[in-house]
């Protein structure tokens, strides 16, 4: 049975891939993660917004009390040099997975300047990444600011990176787009290898007792792979970069789904922060059993034959769906 | 400085850090202790072995913080003992601790440099300041003492000092005047490493060694002896003290062929037919060098005589340096002792001539005078009068210069406009804001011109003793002459002001030269500028025809992402306008400089500059102004009207930047001062307050608990008060049971004292119900509000304050009707020591003594002019004083001894006089029940009645009794200070005053960190905190004090943190008061020294709680008698990550930006102490309750 996927032009030994998160800043998580069958690895992001901040607060609060009274010219003792103020940290874990596992190491930045995107995009390559991930995480809150002027900025990032680096370039994007395939035909002509769908928010809760806003991350659902799902099957065939589905994957059985739907890859994350990296193993079982059950050959076999091309009525992946749910109901 | 100094290379550098270089670079072993000002020579060290800096024979030197100077000093002589080369650096009572040391050091004839940043003593009060107090209390120990008298000297000194120390085999005291030298940055050329190479004798080195300690080579050193042998023992060393001079002679001229430089035991400059000479060492020699100099161009035969080995004293050089026609001598020490016949430097010369007869043409007549004392200025003004009254027949001896002394008439009068400034020297005076970067950009200036033009440069800082809205001076000198003069420029031909609020407080332009240039920062266009200044400053821009240039910076750092830092604006302003640099050099230099700075910290940093450089440059004009002054704007009086005399005359002249005028009748004659000051000093240092929404508060007094600075406050009373309340003045109906009907409430914010820190509006637990994001307290702009919620203040300080024995003191809310007794400190914003002190004062004020360690609160308690410590209407309240820093504990017990003592001879006159006193009276006395609020109220109504009773008798023990009647009420002891003094310090006396059983309250608020001397460790800093002398990050976890405490068994211990829980907080000061016997309070206490914004401090008292960093815990020993477990865990087990609290504070998070792996270690290793440790409370708790009950 050949579980392998082409990926953003690397080839996988099957199509579970760990997704951005905290999993990856420990590189013995990361062995234990390979060991149990992943195929890639996503890093955590790197936010250049966070490091200037950062850069920011050290500065700050280090000289914030400095000369100003007689008896103490400063509070802390002023460092020769600083090691980890501009990323190095990050880099460095590249490295050090680079070297500890075989499988790809996919590195994942969120920019704000075009300085920046293309700084650490040229850091990471030079550190070993085999791939970076653009985590465009952007909540357009002006009202001045049109639909338009943002997704030209996506573009605008996309073309920064891409033009500083030879690394194949996967953007993970939001679903808020107007015309999202539009968008995607968009990303694909300005030189993405991949489409990563979709990024799941920081969504804010309200703490009801002291009526603070509460920003917190809750752990994905399965019910969560029909967004990705929907539009994986709509783009499948017609755009040229790989499709990875990220939010929700629990089970082999959303992994298969998505696969038909046409992903290339699927991400995953809550799963295996719930349950720990060996959770990989029974996912990866239970999609070879599955595989089997069905009489399935190949990965590539199933790619795409529930997409929005391949299926019989594909008007039920889209408008039509919402007016058959409701009709359901009635 | 860099590490490797080229041969002559220029540097700027202050004289610590040119003391600290060649120290580092000589000796194996540095062990210190942080004391002002000598503390950034031992930084230094610190920072330089931390950086892997290795002295001369390729070694970095082991640097150790010791517990005290007494520490210090011992490790120091055991080191030496055993064969290192070792000094260390300290100034004023660090000196004083080390003197039993300094006596053995030298006894034994051990070679060694102790560095001194001279220092006032503590006498009627603590001044941090410079002058010779200190290093003349050590003249008998038996070290040589050799004086420098500028930077330069400071680093070539060091570097004699040491040579010489190794082949004389005497211990050497190395000093230079705190502040004017220790603190002065000046150009100067370093000594490479080579020249030290070559002036250390490695065969010197050698034979220390082979004379040390050790088991290969057995001996005993240090023995008893008997009246037999040792007057003659002593005696044995003449030999070494009479070679010496010749020895540091030699390692003079060495010197002087490896760098030019010429220096002799004693220097004489000036006239060589001089008449009239001035004798003294120290800063002050340059101003009289500089003064000199200008009275011999106008004729004058006089000189001056630079003392610079001033022991062993070296009377054959003293007399061959002199001037064979000199014929009067006036002798400058500063320093002072009573009693003498003359201070010590006069009472050698003297003793130099009486023993030299015959060398001059007629013996010269000597006269001796003391300057300078605490930095007292000591100007060409002063010298030419010193000059002067020589040119007196019989002029006066025992003079003082500087001062009035209108009691005792020491003091010669002097005229204060006689000026020596070359007329080509830049002299600029920069008044900043202690946070705004003043001194930093000045600083940045130095470097920029001394290091990149042939001008001579100099800058001297003046800060002020707040913490809080504090004012920097910076004196800048450039110019192609070599600067001598060691004193604060008072004619400025540029000034600039960086903060506009400053032209109102102070006389800033009164130094201005005609034609001067001002520089000012206002918020204003260039085009209203000149009806925005005050009218004093419009007839003096107008008289002086200065040149006027304004610039908005602190727009333009807004603009620049740059908040509230105008030091790269102001500095290129500077530079724009001053021409001393091209500008298009000094723009290209200062990038340079920005690029050193910030360029470690990112390149985003850089940009940020560099951008605000470009825009000050566009944003800077040049004002014309009409020939008159027309504004309308007068200068607000210092002090109100309303002030006490004392405060108007005396303090109101400190507060107005006058001090130094005041005589010396006007000050008391033995440091005490008046409490109750702080109030009438209204700095209105906030742009921002808090205003009060009534119809939001839920009444729970938060505000006013956490309050540091006592600015908001709560008041219950009767409706009808109301009737004259100020139209803006809010009321509500109070919340709650058990309050009569029409009882109001309000919340009242001092608007002029506020320092704006926010706490009590990051507390307040009150929302808005239509608007989340508003509280029951929202800041506003200050200005507008100044006048009406100053009137709303005057009315709620006149409302009565509520009856205290109708209030639940051991609630929040009841505990903060109590009126606080500490008031408006010059702490820093946000503070979290003082909401402490304050509910301390609230609670037991009106009967506490106070005996305070040194450290931050002494100095925002008890530095001159105000003091926060006030009284209640009656006139009771809290009794302060400060003696040492190590002694603290056995002060405060002191006062104990007293009181008790007291209490007993009342009681006994009370029994013996029952007859005149009244057998009732007299019995409800002796048998009162002063356990609460009620009945101590009831004992003082009977000590009056005592008192009205024997008012008219007037038989000895009568008066004995009223004397000491007021012991009868009962008095509550405090002993308060931080965690340098209770962990390091002053832990010997702290164990043992607990230890003594007496009912003492040890009050330790916990910064973990020495606060007030810079961020230095301490033993209560915690595993994994980066702090100076752990750069790296604390290795070690924070000593337990509290076990350490509970572990006697006797003593009440409790762990607070008031933002954590405050009405535990609250109880367990209580509880520990009415304790009878000692009790120790540990207070986590947010500081600025842990690096974030303080209006988060509380949040942060909640994460250490949390976290388990600071379980909060009270162990009670009167509760087994109840059958209780005397310990009492008051907070849960860690239920947060560690990581969530510390990352917050700059002082863990940087170690994740320096060294990211060591970082992480240390995390694990902090939270597995705090799992350690908190299995073993856990084990306390169940181990103490009462018949194996868990």
């Amino acid at each position: 049975m050949d579980l392998s996927t082409k990926y953003m032009g690397l080839t996988l030994k099957n199509p579970l891939v760990p997704s951005a998160s905290p999993l990856s800043k420990d590189v013995d998580v990361v062995k234990r993660l390979e060991d149990a069958g992943a195929s890639a690895i996503v890093m955590y992001s790197l936010f250049e917004e966070q490091i200037a901040h950062e850069a920011n607060e050290i500065d700050h609060y280090l000289t914030t009390y400095n000369e100003s009274y007689a008896e103490a010219m400063s509070y802390f003792p002023e460092p020769e040099s600083f090691h980890n103020l501009h990323a190095e940290e990050y880099l460095e874990q590249i490295a050090a997975l680079k070297k500890a596992v075989d499988i790809p190491v996919i590195a994942s930045l969120n920019g704000v300047s075009p300085g920046g995107w293309m700084k650490f995009a040229r850091e990471m390559e030079l550190a070993g990444a085999d791939g970076l991930e653009l985590n465009i995480y952007y909540i357009p809150t002006d009202p001045q600011l049109s639909g338009t002027e943002v997704e030209q900025m996506y573009i605008d990032d996309l073309t920064t990176v891409k033009s500083s680096i030879k690394l194949p370039v996967a953007i993970k994007l939001s679903p808020y787009f107007s015309a999202f395939a539009n968008m995607a035909t968009r990303l694909d002509q300005a030189g993405a290898d991949a489409l990563v769908l979709f990024n799941r928010f920081y969504q804010p809760d309200v703490d009801l007792e002291n009526l603070d806003v509460l920003p917190n991350l809750m752990l994905s659902t399965s019910y969560e792979i029909r967004l990705p799902l929907r539009w994986i099957s709509i783009l499948y065939g017609m755009v040229r970069p790989s499709l990875a589905a990220t939010s929700g994957v629990h089970t082999a059985e959303d992994v298969i789904k998505l696969v038909m739907a046409g992903a290339d890859v699927t991400m995953l994350a809550s799963s295996l922060i719930k349950k720990g990296p060996e959770e990989l193993i029974n996912i990866l079982e239970s999609l070879q059993n599955w595989m089997e059950t069905n009489e399935y050959e190949s990965i590539d076999q199933m790619k795409g034959s529930m997409s929005y091309q391949a299926v019989a009525e594909p008007s039920a992946l889209v408008r039509a769906n919402y007016i058959k749910t409701l009709q359901c109901i009635r | 400085m860099k590490d490797k100094i080229a041969p002559g290379q220029v540097i700027t550098v202050d004289g610590n850090e040119a003391a600290a270089y060649v120290a580092h670079k000589v000796n194996e072993v540095i062990a210190i202790y942080p004391i002002t000002p000598a503390s950034p020579m031992g930084e230094w060290s610190d920072a330089w072995a931390a950086a892997n800096r290795k002295n001369i024979w390729g070694t970095v030197p082991s640097v150790i913080e010791m517990q005290s100077e007494a520490g210090a000093a011992g490790a120091v002589h055991g080191a030496l003992q055993s064969g290192a080369l070792t000094t260390t650096f300290t100034a004023s009572q660090g000196l004083l601790l080390m003197l039993p040391n300094m006596f053995k050091i030298a006894g034994e004839l051990t070679p060694a440099v102790i560095h001194i940043a001279a220092r006032s003593l503590a006498a009627q009060a603590l001044s941090i300041f410079g002058d010779h107090s200190d290093v003349m209390a050590a003249r008998t120990t038996g070290f040589a003492m050799l004086s420098s008298n500028s930077v330069q000297e400071a680093m070539d000194f060091a570097a004699i000092a040491h040579a010489a120390t190794l082949k004389a085999r005497i211990p050497f005291l190395h000093f230079f005047d705190g502040f004017r030298t220790s603190h002065e940055i000046r150009k100067i050329r370093a000594l490479p490493e080579s020249v030290l190479r070559e002036m250390i004798d490695d065969q010197l080195v050698i034979e220390h060694r082979q004379r040390a300690l050790t088991p290969d080579n057995p001996f005993i050193r240090g023995t008893a002896q008997n009246p037999d042998v040792y007057f003659q023992a002593r005696e044995t060393v003449n030999q070494f003290y009479n070679a010496c001079p010749e020895v540091v002679q030699e390692s003079m001229d060495q010197l002087a062929r490896l760098t030019g430089r010429q220096y002799h035991l004693f220097d004489y400059y000036g006239a060589a037919n001089a008449d009239r000479v001035i004798v003294l060492m120290g800063s002050g020699a340059e101003t009289v060098q500089e003064t000199v100099a200008a009275l011999q161009q106008s004729g004058e035969k006089v000189g001056l005589l630079k003392v610079r080995l001033y022991r062993p004293f070296a009377i054959d050089h003293f007399i061959k340096a002199l001037p064979k026609t000199v014929q009067k001598i006036a002798v400058m020490d500063r320093t002072k002792e009573p009693g003498s016949v003359g201070e010590p430097l006069y009472s050698d010369v003297v003793s130099a001539l009486q023993e030299s007869p015959g060398r001059f043409k007629q013996a010269p007549r000597v006269v001796g005078g003391r300057y300078g004392l605490s930095s007292k200025e000591f100007t060409p003004g002063m010298i030419k009068a010193i000059f002067d009254e020589l040119n007196k027949e019989q002029p006066k001896n025992h003079f003082t210069i500087g001062i009035n002394d209108d009691v005792t008439h020491t003091s010669l009068s002097y005229d204060a406009d006689f000026s020596t400034e070359s007329p080509d020297t830049f002299r600029g005076l920069f008044y900043g804001l202690g946070a705004d970067g003043t001194v930093s950009a000045n600083k940045n200036a130095i470097k920029i011109i001394g290091e990149n033009t042939d001008f001579y440069a100099q800058g001297y800082f003046v800060y002020d003793s707040k913490k809080s809205g504090s004012v920097t001076t910076s004196h800048l000198r450039f110019g192609k002459s070599p600067i001598h003069s060691s004193y604060l420029i008072n004619k400025a031909n540029f000034v600039a002001c960086h903060q506009f609020i400053f032209l109102e407080k102070y006389d800033m332009l009164a130094a201005a030269e005609p034609g001067a240039t001002f520089l000012l920062n206002a918020p204003y266009p260039p085009e209203d500028i000149w009806e925005k200044l005050p009218r004093k400053v419009q007839e003096q821009i107008v008289e002086k025809q200065l040149k006027l240039y304004v610039i908005d910076a602190y727009k333009l750092a807004r603009e620049s992402n740059m908040g509230r830092r105008i030091n790269t604006i102001m500095q290129t302003c500077f530079f724009a306008i001053s021409g001393i640099l091209p500008r298009e050099d000094a723009i290209g230099e200062i990038k340079n400089a920005i690029r050193k700075t910030y360029g470690k910290k990112g390149e985003a940093l850089v940009q940020q500059n560099f951008a605000a450089v470009d825009h000050a440059i566009a944003n800077l004009h040049e004002v014309d102004y009409p020939k008159e002054a027309n504004s309308s704007i007068e200068l607000p009086p210092v002090v109100s009207e309303e002030a006490p005399d004392f405060v108007k005359s005396v303090l109101g002249k400190m507060l107005a930047g006058k001090g130094d005028e005041l005589p010396v009748s006007a000050l008391p004659v033995d440091g005490t001062y008046p409490c109750a000051t702080s109030q009438w000093e209204k700095r209105n240092i906030s742009q921002e307050i808090p205003v009060w929404d009534e119809d939001v508060c839920i009444q729970c007094g938060k505000c006013a608990l956490v309050c540091p600075h006592g600015v908001i406050r709560i008041k219950a009373y009767e409706e009808k008060m109301l009737a004259d309340a100020p139209a803006t003045f809010k009321s509500v109906n109070v919340r709650g049971k058990g309050w009569p009907e029409d009882t109001r409430y309000t919340v009242q914010v001092a608007p002029e004292d506020c320092t704006g820190c926010t706490l009590c509006v990051e507390v307040c637990p009150a929302r808005n119900k239509e608007q989340t994001g508003l509280k029951a307290l929202n800041m506003a702009d200050q200005p507008p509000l100044r006048e009406p919620e100053r009137e709303n203040w005057d009315f709620f300080l006149k409302l009565p304050e509520y009856d205290r024995t109708q209030l639940k003191v051991n609630s929040v809310k009841g505990s903060q009707f109590l009126q606080p007794l500490f008031e408006f400190s010059g702490a820093c914003a946000g503070c979290g020591e003082t909401p402490y002190l304050k509910l301390v004062t609230q609670l037991f004020g009106d009967r506490m003594l106070v005996a305070n360690a040194t450290g931050c609160s002494s100095i925002y308690g008890g530095n001159l002019p105000t003091t926060p410590w006030t009284c209640n209407s009656a006139g009771q309240g809290p009794a302060w004083s400060n003696s040492l820093f190590e002694d603290n504990a056995e002060f405060g017990l002191g006062f104990r001894l007293t009181v008790d003592k007291h209490a007993e001879q009342a009681t006994e006159y009370v029994q013996r006089l029952k007859g005149a006193v009244g057998e009732k009276l007299a019995g409800a006395i002796l048998a009162a029940d002063q356990s609460d609020e009620a009945g101590i109220l009831e004992q003082r109504e009977r000590v009056e009645q005592l008192k009205s009773k024997l008012a008219g008798n007037n038989t000895p023990e009568a008066k004995m009794l009223l004397s000491l009647a007021d012991y009868l009420v009962k008095k509550s002891v405090w002993i308060i200070g931080g965690d340098g003094w209770a962990y390091d310090i002053g832990y010997g006396g702290l164990d043992h005053v607990i230890a003594s059983g007496k009912n003492v309250n040890i009050l330790v608020m916990d910064t973990e960190v020495y606060s007030n001397t810079g961020g230095q460790m301490s033993k209560a800093t915690p595993l994994g905190a980066a702090a100076k002398f752990a750069a790296g990050g604390k290795p070690t976890a924070k000593k337990d004090l509290a076990l350490m405490a509970l572990n006697y068994g006797n003593v009440y211990v409790g762990r607070v943190a008031m933002g954590a829980n405050d009405t535990h907080t609250v109880k367990t000061f209580l509880e520990a008061e009415s304790y009878d016997g000692p009790s120790l309070i540990i207070a986590y206490s947010h500081c600025i020294a842990h690096g974030y914004n303080l209006a988060q401090g509380l949040n942060q008292q909640k994460l250490a709680v949390d976290s388990g960093h600071w379980p909060l815990f009270r162990f009670n020993p009167d509760l087994p008698e109840a059958g209780k477990s005397p310990f009492v865990l008051d907070s849960r087990g860690p239920k947060i990550p560690l990581a969530d609290y510390i990352y917050n504070e700059t002082r863990y998070k940087m170690l994740t930006k320096i060294n990211p792996r060591r970082a992480k270690e240390l995390l694990k290793m902090a939270e597995e102490n705090i799992e350690t440790r908190w299995k073993v409370y856990e084990k306390l708790s169940s181990l103490y309750q009462p018949n194996g009950k868990e």
